[in-house]
């Protein structure tokens, strides 16, 4: 099957998948109890029946629940993500100015788990059973095993509060008007604790796989072939061994890549960080509907477009591989 | 015409007060930078759309309004110098503050106070558009610097409407001829206050800085403020103690890290800055279920209640035990009620004669924090010692105010502010009047007494204060009595602040207008 046919099957797929999310997501926010009118005057402590009126008929939650499902839909066919009445700003311009904060965390998280991940796991396997197998092992599942926030909180208390080495929350200093490369070394300080948290996770996952994985791939009689032809130990793992050890890790990559958007809630929260999922977060608190369905809308795009990706991954690291819509 | 000249004199007062402030300790040095924290994130600063604790923080700094309250809720000068009651209390004339300008440096005049009170908070305020509607004649401008507000009868809490959150006033030539809830405008607040929003990178912080054309001289002090948001409140209190941050707000860390943070060194708490609001915690009965509308049995699960216990280890010490309805940090409260000692012996007895047969109660949580679920647990254990079978229901803090609001509970916590005066912030939780759904901060409980809804009404419109005296006392003792709701605490929120952070809670709100006069050593 040719590429492009592969290509425009998968993107017509993905657009009638995409819609049917979204209506969804429609229907299920609004099975949640509580509007934003009421959220808004539960805030304000006060509130009369005018003032609630007002705001629901400002926010177009006074008409019926089809009208406003067309009207989300019409918005969304043009690309138009509606406008959020609590913030009194478009839905794009809220969710993109969030978006390069998170980027950069998720980014960064994603990188560092996979090159530590694929390096640790392919170490570990050429010296099972050893020290620093048990090593690295041990290690890869305390982190996989312990909850994120309890991390997240600890890092704080060592990194920053006992050693005073790193900024325990935020983007950057604040106040400080830095410009340039001062400012970059800034962000990456502030970056450090919350990136490595996050990565963590998946570091342990990446290297659970790929040492499986490499000594699956051990046995294999190509393996010993490629060792018989008298090949140095180090060349076997890296042409022929890793090279087939590592779809699995492709696979995971591909729905790690897919939540680059929106999988970070407890992070950026713990650390302050001002990205895609502390937006989401508060807009399901607040009922902000409009955004809501923005950054839902977003991430499942992510994840269909990186389900993609990975699939044309496939083919460039396993050339035997034709893609099957 | 008889004249309360009670203007001239509180003016004079103030007068002495900010000529002493600057001599009795350091002069204020100016400049300097304060890093403080607002929580959650306010959803807008333009504080006559939002009244939000969190907008009213930020923007009372940004904002002014005619009165500002001292901490023993006595009006002072802001934007008007002086004020006249005349009429039988039913004449109100404020003199306005010369050579005001508005952040865009329009000059400032009676008809923005007239625009302000007379059609944009009427519209959109809920607190200032029932007393407009109820209470007041017409608001008028004499001249450029005086408004004149007449009353339909005197209303006692009327100056107290006069608040920074209750009614800031809005620019005329902004508003004028548009839609409010939509003007861009409401993105770039124009005030006339000390401070104007500079930026506000969302998620991340509020920046506000000097406004060097503010109409008192030499102030404020201090080149910016810097408003941080950060969600988390442990994270918040590492903040702090990382020295990132040097001011915690009331509420803004958990009250079991305040003795922790206290210990600090340069650190300094205070429980000052509420008494405008003076929040009254208590568990809201819904009086149409069952048993709950027995007097009997709530008089019962008040004595069973341990609220000592509730303040002094889930509050960390922090509060008061009320004795009704009216906070003791008010006017207008009297402790000649009844009482409710913690009485395992005498709430068995009660509940027993009430005809309780062991039905589940269903207490539904604030999901407020941990402090408040450690309550609810107190609670339920009280109530079982004295055989009340009660059912923790939990729900997220939209589903609390549509369940609240709908009166879908038998039981729940609430805490209300009281907002000066208990007309404005008393009554509304208990006159039959307010028994209305989709509201949780109405009368929700449905509780009912015609002899209360009288007192309350009389009260309201009462001439002198002493008459209004008379008749709060008799309320609070029929509530006393009857205990509409449980009242648990008068609660305290602790700001936290560097000591050098000086003059920093000098009135009745607090931070929500204290940059005017703070500085930094």
């Amino acid at each position: 099957m040719g590429l492009i046919r592969f290509l425009a099957l998968r993107l017509g797929k993905g657009i009638l998948v995409l819609f049917a999310i979204a209506v969804l997501n429609f229907l299920l926010v609004r099975a949640a109890p509580g509007d934003p009118a009421q959220v808004m005057a539960g805030e304000a402590g006060a509130a009369d029946a005018v003032f609630l009126e007002q705001l629901r008929e400002r926010f177009g939650l006074d008409r019926p629940l089809p009208e406003q499902l067309w009207v989300y839909i019409k918005g969304y066919s043009t690309l138009d993500l509606g406008f959020s009445y609590r913030q009194q700003r478009p839905v794009a311009e809220v969710i993109f100015e969030r978006l390069p904060a998170t980027l950069l965390l998720t980014g960064a998280a994603f990188g560092l788990s996979l090159v530590l991940g694929v390096v640790l796991g392919a170490l570990a396997a050429r010296r099972v059973g050893r020290a620093s197998d048990s090593a690295i092992t041990v290690a890869a599942l305390i982190f996989y095993a312990t909850p994120l926030f309890w991390i997240a909180l600890m890092s704080q208390v060592v990194f920053s509060l006992k050693l005073g080495w790193l900024p325990n929350v935020g983007y950057e200093t604040i106040g400080a008007n830095l410009t340039g490369a001062a400012r970059a070394l800034d962000i990456g300080r502030h970056l450090v604790l919350p990136a490595v948290t996050l990565g963590l996770f998946f570091t342990a996952l990446y290297a659970r796989m790929m040492r499986a994985s490499m000594l699956e791939v051990a046995g294999a009689d190509f393996v010993k072939t490629a060792h018989a032809k008298g090949l140095s130990p180090a060349v076997v793992t890296r042409r022929h061994m890793a090279r087939n050890a590592i779809l699995p890790v492709v696979t995971l990559a591909g729905v790690q890549a897919g939540q680059l958007v929106g999988g970070a809630v407890l992070t950026e929260t713990v650390f302050a960080w001002p990205g895609i999922g502390r937006l989401m977060y508060e807009a399901l608190v607040q009922r902000d509907y409009s955004v809501l369905l923005g950054v839902f809308f977003i991430s499942s795009a992510m994840v269909i477009l990186f389900n993609l990706v990975t699939d044309l991954l496939y083919r460039v690291v396993d050339p035997r591989i034709e893609g099957g819509a | 015409m008889p004249s309360l000249r009670i203007a001239t004199a509180a003016a004079f007062v103030s007068l002495l007060a900010l000529g002493s402030s600057a001599g009795w300790a350091q002069a204020p040095k100016r400049g300097g930078t304060v890093h403080a924290i607002v929580t959650p994130e306010p959803p807008m600063l333009m504080q006559g759309l939002s009244q939000t604790g969190p907008t009213n923080m930020v923007a009372g700094n940004i904002y002014e309004s005619l009165l500002r309250f001292d901490e023993k809720l006595n009006p002072q000068p802001s934007l008007a110098r002086s004020w006249e009651v005349t009429d039988g209390a039913k004449v109100y004339t404020f003199k306005l503050q010369p050579n005001v300008k508005w952040h865009d440096g329009k000059p400032f005049s009676a008809e923005d106070v007239v625009f302000t009170l007379d059609k944009f908070l009427r519209e959109v305020h809920p607190r200032w558009r029932p007393i407009a509607n109820a209470q007041v004649e017409k608001i008028e401008q004499l001249d450029a610097e005086t408004v004149r507000i007449t009353l339909k009868q005197p209303f006692g809490p009327l100056l107290f409407a006069m608040e920074v959150a209750s009614a800031p006033i809005v620019p005329k030539h902004v508003y004028e001829g548009t839609d409010y809830k939509a003007n861009p405008m409401n993105n770039t607040p124009i005030g006339t206050g000390p401070f104007k929003l500079k930026e506000w990178k969302r998620g991340s912080y509020i920046h506000l800085v000097r406004n060097e054309d503010y109409w008192i001289k030499d102030k404020p002090a201090l080149d910016e403020v810097f408003w941080q948001i950060i969600p988390d409140a442990a994270s918040r209190a590492v903040a702090y103690e990382t020295g990132k941050v040097d001011v915690l707000t009331g509420g803004s860390v958990d009250i079991f890290d305040v003795p922790r943070l206290a210990q600090l060194p340069n650190t300094c708490v205070t429980t000052k800055g509420w008494e405008m609001f003076a929040p009254h915690a208590w568990i809201t009965v819904n009086h149409r279920n069952g048993i709950l509308g027995n007097k009997q049995f709530r008089q019962g699960l008040m004595h069973a209640i341990d609220r000592e216990f509730g303040k002094d280890v889930v509050w960390n010490g922090y509060g008061k035990i009320p004795t009704g309805p009216i906070s003791s940090k008010t006017k207008f409260y009297s402790d000649d009620v009844k009482k409710y000692d913690y009485d395992v012996k005498k709430a068995r007895d009660l509940i027993k004669q009430s005809g309780y047969k062991g039905e589940t109660i269903k207490f539904l949580a604030l999901p407020y924090g941990e402090t408040w679920t450690r309550w609810a647990e107190a609670v339920k254990q009280n109530f079982a010692e004295v055989g009340v079978n009660l059912e923790i229901v939990t729900t997220d803090v939209p589903g609390w105010v549509q369940k609240t609001s709908d009166w879908d509970f038998d039981l729940t916590f609430n805490f209300l502010y009281q907002l000066g005066d208990p007309a404005i912030g008393v009554s509304r939780s208990y006159v039959s009047s307010n028994i209305a759904k989709g509201n949780p901060f109405g009368n929700v409980g449905g509780y009912s007494n015609p002899e209360a809804d009288k007192f309350f009404a009389d009260a309201a419109v009462a001439a002198t204060e002493a008459e209004r005296q008379t008749l709060y006392t008799k309320v609070q003792q029929i509530l006393a009595e009857d205990l509409p709701v449980l009242w648990l605490l008068e609660m305290d929120f602790p700001t936290i602040h560097r000591c050098n952070v000086k003059n920093l809670v000098t009135t009745a709100i607090g931070v929500n207008d204290g940059f005017r006069d703070a500085w930094k050593e």
